[in-house]
């Protein structure tokens, strides 16, 4: 007999014995044992947070505050997004990308209140499966620049309609905080960064929490019965009915912010002046438009059309692949995102899936699947 | 008590002459979760134990039903399409998948009854 090989032990977050109290069901996920779905079942997890709110356990996702001498515009050394423009306060969503202008990872940007002079900080969320190379991207790429990983700090999302209002009933005074800004508050003698952003399409906010706090801090959210605790299972079903991203899949180290739709996310002067790893290949993308893109896709019937599902175009011929694929709860039917090559991107265009060996019609349509409701001032 | 029979596979088979009629058990549907869509095959089709039979797909993922014995489909449950989740509500009854006329009895000494899938469920823990 030999022993079984090594395995990487899977690591838990703060909120470990809470979800196992509420009737988790655990999953590996990025290395971490998270929850997939509580007793009451995705369905119900995804519609109580489009019609009051849920709370998610994201600590798996990497936190870290980089400071230092024009810490904004070192980072603009490696993401396209305009970092420089930030007011303290406020958040932005880019990408860590290669030299080919790859993706290879997304994450959420925040400019802290500048402390004196040149030295500015800025706090980052990365994706949990990124998370070490982002850091040792980071900590090669600027060494100029100190990298503090937040290692002791949980991440819990509420989000839905009544999540401002459940929060507020913790902490208040973040109701009218604007999208994309993050603040600090105290709860407790302890420090929590409040972000008004999500995964899912709804208001809400994402919360950085001390670990020794976290599990108190959740139980409090979750003592309001408009909320209520929604897995991994749900946040991925209102991820992609709100046609957002999940790394690893709709986007990687194959894709382009140009093919994946998130222009949006490079600003003018970025677009122009470059200056970020592949902006060459960005920019003539941009200039000549993407040979492929990314697209929301309706199937027409009820059979959902799984990650890897092939797409035909009217024609028959293999225009691309389905990157994400399920189905929608709120939508009401199954959902799709994938690439396609940009003569079919026009929503509208008419399309095959083939799904076990049948070619099943869909169509391009519009993201998102459900609109946003993001907070946009009282 | 009708005879029914598991598969290792959650599948169950409800015996009625020479007639299966073949779902997923209660087991099965609570580890699947809310049930989205069913892919029922073409009554008259041929399908052979072990063999697809049909696909069940959650708001997760998407599983495959296989045939418990072969047989041909002798007629599917097409209620499950505008109601797929009469899967989780009544697994072993109204939400049936299909009936299979049994090819070969014989293959029935190799599903297990009551206790024996009972006591295989308990030792999945």
């Amino acid at each position: 007999m030999t022993d079984s090989p090594p395995t990487e032990p899977l690591r838990r977050t703060p909120l470990h014995a809470l979800h196992l109290r509420l009737g988790a069901r655990t999953a590996p996920f990025a290395g971490y044992e998270m929850p997939i779905q509580y007793p009451a079942g995705i369905l119900q997890e995804h519609l109580h947070t489009r019609a009051a709110a849920g709370l998610f356990d994201v600590s798996h996702m990497g936190q870290a505050r980089l400071t230092g001498k024009n810490a904004a515009k070192r980072l603009e050394s490696l993401v396209p997004g305009d970092i420089q423009a930030l007011e303290p306060g406020r958040t932005r969503y880019t990408q860590f990308l290669d030299g080919e202008g790859n993706i290879l990872d997304d994450l959420m940007a925040t400019r802290l209140a500048t402390t004196a002079g040149d030295e500015e900080a800025l706090f980052l969320v990365v994706n949990a499966g990124c998370k070490a190379q982002d850091f040792a991207l980071l900590q090669a790429a600027l060494p100029d620049l100190e990298l503090t990983i937040l290692e002791d700090r949980a991440l819990i999302a509420v989000q839905g309609p009544r999540a401002a209002a459940a929060f507020a009933r913790v902490i208040p005074g973040f109701e009218a905080a604007p999208f994309m800004s993050m603040r600090e508050a105290d709860w407790r003698g302890a420090t929590l960064f409040v972000s008004r952003s999500g995964y899912t399409g709804e208001d809400g906010y994402e919360i950085s929490v001390p670990a020794a706090l976290a599990e108190d801090f959740a139980a409090t959210l979750l003592a309001d019965p408009n909320v209520k605790p929604i897995g991994l299972g749900a946040r991925d079903s209102l991820r992609l009915e709100a046609g957002l991203c999940l790394y690893g899949r709709d986007i990687d180290a194959t894709t382009t912010p140009v093919e994946a739709g998130l222009l949006w996310s490079i600003s003018k002067r970025r677009r122009a002046e470059g200056g970020f790893p592949g902006a060459a290949r960005v920019q003539a993308q941009i200039a000549q438009g993407p040979a492929r893109k990314r697209v929301g896709i309706r199937p027409e019937g009820k059979a959902p059309a799984r990650e890897g599902t092939e797409i035909l175009s009217e024609g028959g011929a293999l225009i691309g692949r389905i990157t994400s694929g399920g189905y929608g709860p709120s939508v009401g039917g199954p959902m799709a995102m994938g690439y396609v090559e940009s003569a079919h991107a026009a929503p509208g265009t008419r399309l095959s899936l083939m799904v076990r060996g049948k070619a099943l019609p869909a169509a391009v349509a519009p993201l998102p699947f459900v609109p946003a409701r993001f907070y946009r001032g009282a | 008590m009708a005879d029914i029979r598991y598969t290792r596979d959650h599948e169950y088979v409800r015996l009625d002459g020479d007639v299966a009629t073949v779902g997923i058990t209660d087991y099965a549907q609570r580890q699947l979760g809310d049930v989205v869509f069913v892919d029922l095959p073409a009554i008259g089709k041929k399908v052979t134990k072990g063999g697809d039979a049909a696909v069940v797909e959650s708001v997760k993922a998407a599983s495959e039903v296989y045939a418990p014995l072969t047989g041909e489909i002798v007629a599917v449950n097409a209620a499950l399409s505008d109601a797929p989740a009469t899967v989780n509500e009544d697994a072993t009854g109204k939400g049936w998948f299909v009936k299979i006329r049994i090819a070969d009895t014989g293959e029935l000494a190799d599903l297990m009854d009551q206790a024996a899938y009972d006591a295989y469920v308990a030792s999945l823990g």
